[in-house]
């Protein structure tokens, strides 16, 4: 009998950490642990709130030089193709966006919880001091308000830039999300709408959060028509996500996986551009698999597909980035499957009724013939996300390289 | 099956045991003695205000004492081991606030309920938490008070309902708690605390309304720390009186860094609600010395100078500890030599807890519902589980 997915986690990640290695699992240990070691070895500060991810500087998605970063064929028409680039996180990547959103549009605000002296993830570092307090202020801790006092803006036609500090506080502002800015638009017969309103908010899984610092809504967000949803995977994606969110007529929430802020760092091209929406953005073209993730998941499906392509030679998989979940590329995903045959899908947030129970069906209504094997989808458990139990509620890399694995077996 | 009834069952007897090792500190006399407590502790709004005067024990006096130090002990060993990462998570620290969970326990009953937010290790204590279980728990071990499941922000007891993570969402479930304690017609208060932050939440507000409607036994306490994280109370808040928030609600603003008057003020509390005169609006002046959580160095907002002052002229323990040498009950010599029994406790209790093992991987499925009516399979968990890939 094969070993289980949880047995395999367990074994390798139970009480001691640097158990001795199953010679089966020898290379995942490896490549896992020699990060974590070093840093449980190096004590006396705490850990940032942002977490470590490591791994993400050797990703191959993260355009480490100017040459890399400019040769994106979406930025071929922006204007900054030719321009410089500075190396930034994704935290400063969101700070310069914002700077460049307040200095083109007068009429922009950014507020939230402590986003004056730069905030909890500094993304809003320096905006204060640039364009005053009256434009870049502190809110109290009230969700519903910051919410709703946006929507209000927005309906006026100005730009409001709200921040909720981490994605697990938007639920006291969901109403107010789903019941009055995703249906103003459609409840005045386009007569008022609250396009100007960009909630951004760090999410996903960060190795300390626990159940509320951790969370990964965007599954209660895309069920509701009249909202956009975001998640960009790295600096430049952020950045260009994040101008064309506030420029979008639509009320957009832009979730920022906050692992990545510090995690990821690339050339960013410093001038004014704009990622489109509703685009998905392959990242690795391959020819058996389609692997759709988004967010911060991409860098764990990046490990998983190498190491899969090692142990099965020939395999080659498709990874593909959504990027936008609400409304998200069917069509991308579509042709990729047609092409492949299988699909894998993973997510951080819960398996039922989570983002990949709609990718699936979706693809399942438009390639059935086509599909050689069941979709898989590798999600979070169903549970509330555990503190100490994190490890095994992620979808981690051996996850999913079980899920390619499985699905190129079938 | 054996070591999970007798874990829950020492588990049961460490809760009830938590100030067992305060008994060797009793004296055979009990000598009261009367203080006045300084005009400037209460600040009525639409109420008179608690007497000044309080009898209090040589007994209780060191009780107190003892407690406010095993609670900064117990929080500077936190900050220790969450620095060297055997806590991980968020961890919110009541350095300096120690007065106000001592007080307000001194004052009630066992069958009065306490709810908080997220800085609640020291009311886990004096409801009831050993330090061995509280510690336990910030390490997420199998001995903790929430069986490792719950970390620092959601540690419970009996009549502790937490232990809050979404700021300002206990407030109306306390106000539930105290709804139950009036329909049972028991004597009994509910102590329901929250932030300075917390309270520009609309659901505190809604809290007060119900209270009111219904005159419950419940008795909101602002603890105003002056900060809700990074932002000023004053920024925070159009009216920062916050014991005026209520309204339509008598209030008191207490200082909250002194022992006795808080015990008063809340002693004075349980007494007017649970007379059918409605609820109450506390606020407790006090002041913490770290930062909103281990994440936030607490410098970025406030200046060291502000720390330090309130530090050395407003300090909770040294300020009892001055009033016990004025009164005559202790020597300095005594009041070092508890202070280090307190240290020496916390220490065996750090050593003790961090032997202690990691919950089993099957607690990860455990309490989602209730028991027998989980679902047959919580999917994701096998391979197998995947059913329609092995047929």
């Amino acid at each position: 009998m094969q070993t289980s997915r949880f047995t395999l986690l367990y074994r390798n990640f139970a009480n001691n950490i640097y158990s001795k290695p199953l010679s089966r699992n020898r290379f995942i240990h490896k490549a896992f642990f020699h990060a974590t070691k070093k840093i449980l070895q190096t004590s006396g500060a705490p850990p940032p709130a942002e977490g470590y991810l490591p791994g993400v500087a050797q990703s191959k998605f993260i355009k480490s030089t100017q040459e890399e970063a400019l040769k994106n064929s979406e930025l071929m028409n922006t204007g900054v193709a030719n321009g410089e680039t500075k190396k930034m996180n994704m935290f400063q990547a969101i700070n310069d966006a914002m700077g460049i959103a307040l200095t083109t549009d007068e009429t922009a605000v950014i507020f939230g919880e402590d986003v004056a002296f730069g905030g909890v993830f500094r993304c809003t570092l320096g905006l204060a001091e640039m364009f005053g307090r009256d434009r870049v202020f502190n809110t109290p801790l009230s969700e519903q308000g910051i919410v709703g006092f946006g929507i209000g803006m927005a309906a006026v036609g100005h730009t409001a830039i709200a921040e909720i500090q981490f994605a697990d506080y938007i639920f006291p502002a969901f109403d107010q999300l789903v019941n009055e800015a995703a249906k103003y638009r459609y409840r005045s017969g386009g007569l008022f709408n609250v396009g100007g309103l960009t909630v951004r908010s760090p999410c996903s899984a960060v190795g300390h959060g626990g159940h509320y610092h951790s969370q990964s809504p965007e599954a209660y967000f895309t069920h509701t028509p009249g909202l956009i949803v975001v998640m960009p995977r790295s600096p430049i994606q952020a950045k260009g996500l994040l101008l064309a969110s506030i420029r979008d007529r639509n009320p957009v929430i832009f979730l920022e996986p906050k692992i990545l802020y510090r995690a990821a760092v690339e050339e960013v091209p410093v001038g004014d551009y704009e990622l489109p929406l509703g685009k998905a953005e392959i990242l690795k073209s391959g020819k058996d698999v389609t692997v759709v993730g988004y967010g911060s998941q991409l860098y764990t499906l990046e490990n998983a597909i190498k190491l899969a392509e090692k142990d099965i030679p020939g395999l080659s998989c498709e990874l593909i980035d959504l990027r936008s979940l609400s409304p998200w590329d069917v069509d991308t995903v579509a042709n990729s499957v047609n092409k492949t045959g299988r699909l894998v899908i993973s997510h951080e947030a819960p398996q039922t009724s989570g983002f990949a129970a709609e990718v699936a069906t979706s693809i399942m209504e438009r390639c059935f013939l086509r599909l050689e094997a069941p979709i898989q989808r590798v999600c979070g458990l169903d549970t509330p996300f555990p503190l100490i139990f994190e490890k095994f509620y992620v979808p981690d890399m051996t996850k999913c390289y079980d899920a390619i694995k499985e699905v190129v077996n079938y | 099956m054996l070591s999970s009834i007798t874990s829950r069952l020492s588990r049961n007897i460490s809760v009830f045991n938590g100030r067992s090792f305060v008994r060797q500190f009793a004296s055979a006399s009990a000598e009261t003695v009367n203080i006045k407590l300084p005009e400037s502790s209460f600040k009525t709004y639409k109420c008179d205000p608690p007497s000044l005067d309080i009898e209090v024990t040589k007994d209780e006096l060191l009780r107190l004492y003892n407690e406010m130090a095993v609670m900064r002990r117990m929080e500077t060993a936190a900050d220790g081991l969450y620095k060297s990462k055997m806590i991980r998570g968020f961890c919110h620290l009541c350095t300096g606030q120690e007065a106000v969970a001592v007080g307000m326990e001194a004052a009630i009953t066992e069958d009065d309920a306490i709810i908080t937010a997220y800085r609640c290790h020291g009311f886990t204590y004096v409801r009831g938490g050993t330090i061995h279980s509280i510690l336990a728990e910030l390490m997420g071990r199998k001995a903790g008070i929430s069986r490792g499941k719950g970390g620092s922000m959601h540690m419970f007891s009996k009549n502790f309902y937490g232990g809050n993570g979404i700021v300002g969402a206990q407030v109306p479930v306390g106000t539930g708690v105290a709804f139950t304690q009036k329909y049972l017609e028991k004597k009994n208060a509910t102590f329901i605390l929250y932030g300075d932050g917390a309270a520009n939440q609309g659901q505190v507000f809604e809290a007060f309304n119900m209270a009111k409607l219904c005159d419950l036994p419940a008795i909101f306490v602002c603890e105003n720390n002056f900060f809700g994280m990074g932002t000023a109370a004053g920024r925070s808040s159009a009216n920062a009186q916050y014991y005026t928030r209520g309204q339509y609600i008598p209030g008191l603003q207490v200082n909250g860094m002194d022992v006795l008057a808080v015990k008063q003020a809340c002693s004075w509390a349980k007494n007017w609600t649970t007379n059918d005169q409605g609820p109450l609006v506390l606020e407790m002046v006090t002041y913490r010395y770290g930062g909103h959580s281990m994440s936030d160095p607490g410098t970025s907002y406030r200046t060291r100078e502000e720390i330090q002052h309130m530090r050395s002229t407003k300090d909770p323990i040294t300020g009892l500890r001055q009033r016990i040498l004025e009164l005559g009950f202790s020597t300095d010599d005594e009041i070092k030599k508890l202070e280090k029994e307190a240290r020496a406790v916390v220490e065996e209790a750090v050593a003790e807890a961090q032997k202690e093992p990691q919950p089993d991987e099957s607690e990860i499925f455990t309490n989602i519902y209730a028991k027998g009516t989980e679902p047959p399979i919580i999917r994701g968990r096998e391979r197998e589980e995947f059913a329609v890939m092995n047929q």
